[in-house]
C-alpha cells in the first residue's frame, strides 16, 4: 500500500513558506525522496511529454475541433442570452441535458433498445437523427422559452437586480436537474448508439471519422444560420436592438418581450442539437447531471471568445477543445480542466474582453 | 409498499426451492481463452437468508441504519445498496412476525462533511443497533472516530480502502476485500495469466481508484509502463487514447467505476485499441455492458466477490422490487444487513451485543463466508475474474 | 410585506448603536440556546442532527460575511469563493495531520491565523491580475479559480486529493466531565465557537463599513468609473476586499476543517461556490443580517428535507426560485444608506422622526422603494441599460 495506510515518516519540522500556492512550488516539496513514498512508483503528478504533444497533434486537434463545435453551440446560448439580457443563464445547461434526453427518449420511442449497435441502412438512419434531432430542438426551445416565461420574466417585471437572475438561474437548474433526476434516476441512460465513428480519411496520419466532420460541418451550418438571423434578419436586428439599448429599442418600436422569447427559443435550438451531437459523440451523456459540466466549459468558451459575442462564441468553443487536448497530451490526463481554466485567465489577462471582445450589438457585419 | 411486500413474497418462495436445489461450485474451473465458462456458484446450500428460522423476537421499535448516499452524488452506488438491505428487512419483517426491524436512512451525501451530521443522528438514534455503510471511503474516514467511540457496529458493504482498517477502530468491518487482496490478485493475472509485459495503468480521481491502481502497479513493477488518469465525470477520453495508442500496451488496467470505463472502453475499441482491458468490481457492473453497448465484449472484470448470476432468488427478488437488477455491491449489502438481522433475531438489543455478535460471526452468506480477523478484515475473500462475453458478465475463473 | 420590513428597518435604524446592541445581545444568547432548545418542527431530527445542522448553517453564515464583503459591498461578483474556504481548509489539514507532509502538528489555535494569512495572501495573489477584469467577466475568471484549487487538490500527490487528511486538529478543552468541548458529533462547542466569531466578524466589519475603506467599497460598488474619477483608488480597495473577504473563508475553512476532523476534495467545486453565493443573494447581498439569514435557510432547508432525500434538492431549487420571485433584492435590502455619519446626515434632511433613511433615497438609486441594479461591468456607458422595460 504506497499511498493511505502505512504512512511514511516525514523529516519532522519541514519549514515551508505558508503560502499554498507558493508550497506547491516550493523545491522542498517537489523533492523526490520526500515524494517517493507518497506516489505510485516511476509516476509523477505531473507530466511534460512534449513527444507526446507532437505525436498527437492532428489527432488532438481534429478531436478537439469536434467536441469544440459542441461547446460552440451551447457557448452560443449562452452569449445570446447574455447578449440580450446581461445574464448568465446557469440553467442554460439543463436546457442543453433536456435536449440530450429529448434525442435519448427519440431513439426510445423509435424502437430502439440499449446496447447493441442496431444494423440498419444509412438512409434510415440518417433519417431517424434528423428526427431525433428536430425533438431535441422542440424540447430545449420549449423548455428554454418556458423557463423564461416562468422564472425571468416574473423577475423583469419586478425590476429584480440582476444577481437575482442569476440565483433564480441557478435554483431553475437545481428543479430542472432534479426533475430528470426523480423522473429519470440517478443512473445513466443505457447507451443507444446508432452511428458508430468510422474513420473516413486521414489528415498527416491522424483519422478523421464521419462523425467528425459531420458534427463539425453540421455545427459550422447552424452557426452560419444563428449569425445571418442575428445580423441579416428582421428579428435579428431587434435582438441587436435590444442588446445595444433595450429603452431606445422600446421606443423605436421594438417589441422587448418578443425579441426576448425569441432569444431564448434560439439559443434553446441550438441547445438542442447540441444534444444530438454530444449523444452521438457520448453515447452515456443522458444522465441528469450530465450537463453541468459541459455548460461550464461552454460558458467558459463563451467568455474566452467575448461574451455577447457570437463569432467569439464559435472561436471560444474550439479553442477550447482544441487546448483541452493539447493540455491533456503535454500534462497528463488530469490537467484537462486545469488547462481550460488557465487558458481562459491568460486569454483575459491580455484581452479583458475575451479574443473578439464584442458586445452581441456591436457584432455586425 | 404493496408491490414491495407482494415481491418481498414471492422472494421468499423462490427462496425456499433454491435453498433445495443449490449447489456449492466454490471450486471454479481454469480455462482459456473463449473455452467453456467457469460455472458460477450458485447460492451456498447453508447460505444465511434474512428470513432466518421465522422464530425471531425483537422489542417494537429496534431498528438498524443504513448510512450512505441516497440523492448525492454517486447516488446510483447507494442506491443499489440501500435497495438490498431494503430487501433483506423486509424479507426479515415478513417472515417473524415478532420481530419487525426498521431499516432507518440517513443520506449522507457522499461526501466527509455532509456524513457527519446524518451519522451523527443515527449515532443519537438509541433505536439504532447496528449501520450498513458507509459506501466510500472519504466519508468513512470522517466519520469512522465517531462511529467507534459510539460502540456502533459499522459493515462496509463497498468501501475498499485497506487504510481504513488500520485505524484501530473496533467498530468496523468490511463486508469484501480490500484493495490490498484484490490488486496484487489482478497485478499477478495480468502477468501471468494474460502475459502482458507492457501494461497501461488507468486511473480515476477516486480514492478506490488511486488505492487500487498502487497495489496492481506495485504488483507489475516495470511492466506498469503507462499511467494516465481520467477524472471523475468525465466522458471524452481522445487525449488519454492518444497515450494509450503511443505506448501500445498488452493490457490496460483501468482502476474506477463503470461510469467513466463504459465510454472509455467504446472509445478505445472506436479508436481501433484493441488491446485487452481489464477492470475492477467498481466496473463489474451490467451497467457497464450496457452502457459500452457492445463494445465492452471480451473485458475482463475483478471482483473480490463470488459470482452473483447464482443467486436467482436473491436477484429476481431484487429485480421484482425496484424494478432494476442488483448492482455492483448489492449482494454485499444484502448479506452484511442479513448478519445485522441474525444477531437481532437472537434477541440481542444493544449495541454492546450486536458489535460482539459481528465480531464472532462466522456463517455463510450469498457471495462468500464471513468471518472477521479482529481489526475488521474478511479472514476470507476469494477474488474472481469474470468476462464479458455477448453482452453479459459471465464467470472466467477464481483468481485469489 | 415590504411595508413591515420597512417599519422594521426604520425602527432599527432609529436605535442608537447601544440600544442596538442591547437588543441584539438576547438575539444571540436566543442562538447559541438554540440547539439545547432543540425546538420540535424547527429541528431536523431524526434524519440528521440538529446542532450540526445549526453548526453547517453558522459556517456558511461566516462564509456569507466574507463572500458579501467581495459581492455586496465592493460589487465584485466572485463564483470561486470556495476556493478560499478549500485553502482555509487544507492549510488546517497540512498544519495538524498526521498525513501530512509537513509533519508537523500545530494546535489549532495556532494554525487559525495562519490559515487566515495564506488565504489572504492567495486573495492577494488572485486579485492583482484579475481585478482589472470587470464585472462577469472578473465572475469566469474567479469560477476558474475556484476550479483550479479544487483540481489542485485532486492532482498534486501531496495533497492527497480523494483520500484527503484525517485526525485534523481540533480547539482543545474539556468539560467538567473530562469530555471534549470540541469534538465532531458532540458540536455545541463548535457552534458556540463559530457564533462567537460571527458576531466578532460583524463588529470588525461593521468597523470597516463605516470607516474609509467601506465608503470606497460602496463607491466602486455604485460606480467604479466615478470613484476612480473622484480619486478613490479603485484598484487597491479591490484587492482589499478581496484579500478580507479571503481571510473570513479561510477562517471558515479552519473551523470546518476542525470540526469535520478530516479533509479531502470533495465539495469545494462550483456547485458549492454557487451555494454560497445564494446564501449572500437570497438574504439581501450588501446587508450583513441578511446574508446570515440568507446563510441559514441555504444550508438549512436541505437539511429539513434531509428525511425526504429524493426531493429535498427539488425543493430547495424551488425555494430558491420562489424567495427571489417575491424578493428580488434579497430577505433584507442592501444598506444603502450612509453609514458613517448616517444617522446624523438622515437626521438634518428629514428630520427627526425620519431618521429612517429608507432603503432607496441615495443618489443612485432610481424608484423609490426598489434597490438599484448591482451592475458591476457597467463599462462607462458603452452598454447602456436602463432597469426598466
Amino acid at each position: 500500500m504506497p499511498a493511505g495506510g502505512g504512512r511514511p515518516t516525514p523529516p519532522q519540522e519541514r519549514v515551508i513558506s505558508p503560502v499554498l500556492g507558493l508550497a506547491v512550488l516550493d523545491p522542498a516539496v517537489l523533492d523526490p525522496a520526500v515524494l517517493a513514498p507518497l506516489v505510485a512508483p516511476s509516476e509523477p503528478w505531473i507530466n511534460f511529454d512534449v513527444g507526446l504533444l507532437v505525436d498527437r497533434f492532428w489527432a488532438n486537434t481534429i478531436n478537439g475541433l469536434a467536441y469544440g463545435s459542441i461547446y460552440a453551440l451551447v457557448a452560443l446560448g449562452y452569449t445570446l442570452v447574455y447578449g440580450v439580457l446581461q445574464l448568465i443563464n446557469f440553467a442554460h445547461s439543463e436546457i442543453f441535458i433536456l435536449g440530450v434526453f429529448g434525442v435519448y427518449l427519440t431513439f426510445l420511442a423509435l424502437g430502439f433498445e440499449p446496447g447493441a449497435i442496431p444494423d440498419l441502412p444509412l438512409g434510415f438512419i440518417i433519417v431517424d437523427l434528423i428526427l431525433a434531432g428536430l425533438v431535441a430542438m422542440v424540447v430545449s426551445g420549449l423548455a428554454a422559452v418556458l423557463l423564461e416565461r416562468t422564472a425571468y420574466r416574473p423577475l423583469r417585471r419586478r425590476r429584480a437586480p440582476r444577481l437575482a437572475f442569476l440565483i433564480t438561474a441557478i435554483g431553475a437548474s437545481f428543479v430542472l436537474q432534479q426533475l430528470i433526476r426523480i423522473w429519470r434516476g440517478s443512473n445513466p441512460e443505457g447507451t443507444i448508439r446508432l452511428l458508430p465513428p468510422t474513420p473516413v480519411f486521414e489528415i498527416f496520419g491522424a483519422p478523421v471519422t464521419n462523425l467528425q466532420i459531420l458534427i463539425f460541418v453540421a455545427s459550422l451550418a447552424m452557426f452560419v444560420v444563428a449569425d445571418t438571423f442575428v445580423n441579416r434578419t428582421r428579428l435579428g436586428r431587434g435582438i441587436r436592438a435590444v442588446a445595444q439599448d433595450p429603452d431606445t429599442a422600446t421606443l423605436m418600436g421594438v417589441n422587448r418581450e418578443r425579441v426576448i422569447t425569441i432569444t431564448f427559443l434560439v439559443g434553446g435550438l441550438l441547445a438542442g442539437v447540441a444534444g444530438l451531437f454530444y449523444l452521438m459523440t457520448i453515447p452515456q451523456g443522458a444522465v441528469y447531471n450530465g450537463g453541468f459540466l459541459l455548460g461550464i466549459k461552454a460558458f467558459t468558451a463563451a467568455v474566452l471568445g467575448g461574451i455577447g459575442n457570437l463569432r467569439g462564441a464559435l472561436l471560444g468553443g474550439l479553442i477550447l477543445g482544441v487546448a483541452e487536448n493539447y493540455g491533456q497530451s503535454l500534462f497528463g490526463g488530469d490537467w484537462r480542466d486545469v488547462v481550460a481554466f488557465v487558458l481562459l485567465v491568460v486569454v483575459l489577462m491580455f484581452r479583458p474582453t475575451g479574443i473578439l471582445g464584442e458586445s452581441l450589438a456591436r457584432s455586425r457585419a | 409498499m404493496i408491490r414491495r411486500r407482494l415481491a418481498a413474497a414471492g422472494a421468499l418462495v423462490a427462496a425456499a426451492a433454491l435453498v433445495l436445489s443449490g449447489c456449492a461450485n466454490q471450486g471454479g474451473g481454469e480455462q482459456q481463452g473463449g473455452g467453456p465458462q467457469a460455472a458460477a456458484p450458485s447460492q451456498p446450500t447453508d447460505a444465511v437468508l434474512p428470513a432466518g428460522n421465522g422464530q425471531g423476537r425483537c422489542a417494537p421499535g429496534t431498528s438498524i441504519g443504513y448510512a450512505g448516499t441516497i440523492a448525492g452524488q454517486n447516488a446510483a452506488l447507494g442506491i443499489a445498496i440501500v435497495n438490498a438491505a431494503q430487501l433483506a428487512v423486509d424479507q426479515h419483517n415478513q417472515a417473524n412476525p415478532n420481530c419487525q426491524v426498521t431499516l432507518v436512512r440517513a443520506d449522507t451525501g457522499g461526501t466527509p462533511d455532509t456524513a457527519v451530521g446524518p451519522t451523527t443522528a443515527l449515532i443519537n438514534n438509541p433505536q439504532v443497533l447496528g449501520i450498513v455503510g458507509l459506501p466510500f471511503s472519504g466519508e468513512s474516514r470522517a466519520v469512522g472516530p465517531a462511529l467507534n467511540a459510539a460502540g456502533l457496529v459499522n459493515i462496509t458493504p463497498s468501501a475498499t480502502n485497506p487504510g481504513l482498517t488500520q485505524n484501530g477502530w473496533t467498530n468496523f468491518f468490511r463486508g469484501l476485500g480490500n484493495d490490498a487482496v484484490q490488486g496484487p490478485a489482478i497485478g499477478r493475472y495480468i502477468q501471468e495469466r494474460l502475459g502482458a509485459q507492457n501494461v497501461c495503468v488507468i486511473k480515476d480521481d477516486s480514492d478506490y481508484g488511486i488505492g487500487l491502481a498502487g497495489q496492481v502497479t506495485q504488483t507489475l513493477g516495470p511492466a506498469a509502463s503507462c499511467q494516465a488518469d481520467v477524472k471523475t465525470n468525465q466522458r471524452e477520453f481522445s487525449a488519454i487514447i492518444g497515450q494509450v495508442q503511443q505506448a501500445q500496451p498488452q493490457a490496460i488496467f483501468y482502476s474506477g467505476y463503470y461510469q467513466e470505463a463504459a465510454p472509455l472502453i467504446q472509445q478505445l475499441r472506436d479508436a481501433g485499441v484493441q488491446t485487452t482491458f481489464v477492470g475492477p468490481d467498481g466496473v463489474k457492473d451490467e451497467q457497464y455492458v450496457v452502457n459500452a453497448a457492445g463494445s465492452a465484449d471480451g473485458t475482463l472484470l475483478s471482483c473480490p466477490c463470488v459470482p452473483q448470476e447464482g443467486f436467482t432468488d436473491f436477484t429476481n427478488a431484487y429485480q421484482q422490487a425496484f424494478g432494476v437488477p442488483p448492482q455492483t455491491y448489492s449482494a454485499e449489502s444484502y448479506d452484511v444487513t442479513t448478519i445485522l438481522l441474525q444477531g437481532i433475531d437472537q434477541g440481542i438489543a444493544d449495541r454492546a451485543g450486536l458489535l460482539n455478535h459481528v465480531r464472532n460471526y462466522n456463517g455463510q452468506g450469498l457471495t462468500k463466508r464471513f468471518q472477521w480477523s479482529p481489526n475488521g478484515e474478511l479472514a476470507n475473500t476469494p477474488v474472481w475474474m469474470y468476462r464479458v462475453q455477448g453482452n453479459q458478465i459471465v464467470t472466467d475463473s477464481q483468481i485469489g | 410585506m415590504r411595508h413591515r420590513m420597512s417599519q422594521i428597518s426604520a425602527f432599527w435604524n432609529a436605535r442608537s448603536r447601544v440600544q442596538q446592541w442591547g437588543l441584539l445581545v438576547p438575539v444571540v444568547v436566543f442562538l447559541l440556546w438554540l440547539p439545547v432548545l432543540n425546538p420540535p418542527l424547527i429541528t431536523t431530527e431524526p434524519a440528521t442532527d440538529f446542532p450540526i445542522a445549526l453548526f453547517n448553517a453558522a459556517v456558511l453564515a461566516l462564509i456569507a460575511i466574507g463572500l458579501n464583503v467581495v459581492i455586496g459591498q465592493a460589487g465584485l461578483l466572485d463564483l470561486g469563493y470556495v476556493g478560499f474556504f478549500a485553502i482555509g481548509a487544507y492549510t488546517t489539514a497540512l498544519l495538524s495531520s498526521p498525513d501530512s507532509l509537513l509533519g508537523v502538528r500545530y494546535p489549532w489555535l495556532v494554525i487559525v491565523p495562519i490559515a487566515m494569512l495564506v488565504t489572504m495572501i492567495s486573495g492577494v495573489i488572485l486579485g492583482t491580475p484579475t481585478l482589472r477584469l470587470r464585472g462577469d467577466y472578473l465572475a469566469i475568471v474567479t469560477l476558474g479559480f475556484g476550479e483550479i484549487v479544487r483540481l489542485l487538490a485532486d492532482n498534486i500527490d501531496p495533497l492527497r486529493g480523494n483520500r484527503g487528511f484525517q485526525n485534523i486538529a481540533r480547539p482543545e478543552a474539556t468539560y467538567p466531565d473530562g469530555s471534549p468541548v470540541f469534538s465532531q458529533t458532540d458540536v455545541l462547542g463548535f457552534y458556540w465557537l463559530a457564533v462567537c466569531l460571527i458576531v466578532i466578524v460583524l463588529m470588525l466589519m461593521g468597523n470597516l463599513e463605516r470607516s474609509r475603506v467601506g465608503r470606497a467599497w460602496i463607491a466602486v460598488r455604485e460606480d467604479e468609473d466615478v470613484a476612480e474619477l473622484t480619486g478613490v483608488p479603485t484598484y487597491r480597495f479591490k484587492i482589499w476586499a478581496f484579500a478580507i473577504g479571503a481571510a473570513v473563508g479561510g477562517l471558515s475553512g479552519a473551523l470546518f476543517a476542525a470540526q469535520v476532523g478530516y479533509v479531502n476534495n470533495q465539495r469545494f467545486d462550483v456547485a458549492t461556490s454557487i451555494l454560497y453565493l445564494a446564501a449572500v443573494v437570497l438574504g439581501g447581498s450588501g446587508n450583513k443580517v441578511g446574508v446570515i439569514v440568507g446563510a441559514f435557510l441555504v444550508s438549512y432547508i436541505p437539511d429539513r428535507f434531509q428525511f425526504e432525500p429524493q426531493y429535498r434538492f427539488l425543493v430547495f431549487g424551488l425555494a430558491l426560485m420562489v424567495l427571489m420571485a417575491f424578493r428580488p433584492q434579497g430577505l433584507l435590502g442592501m444598506r444603502q444608506h450612509l453609514l458613517t455619519y448616517g444617522r446624523q446626515a438622515y437626521r438634518r434632511l428629514f428630520g427627526a422622526g425620519a431618521a429612517v433613511a429608507p432603503t432607496g433615497m441615495t443618489a443612485s438609486t432610481r424608484a423609490a422603494g426598489d434597490l438599484p441594479e448591482v451592475k458591476p461591468d457597467d463599462h462607462a456607458g458603452t452598454s447602456p441599460r436602463g432597469g426598466g422595460e
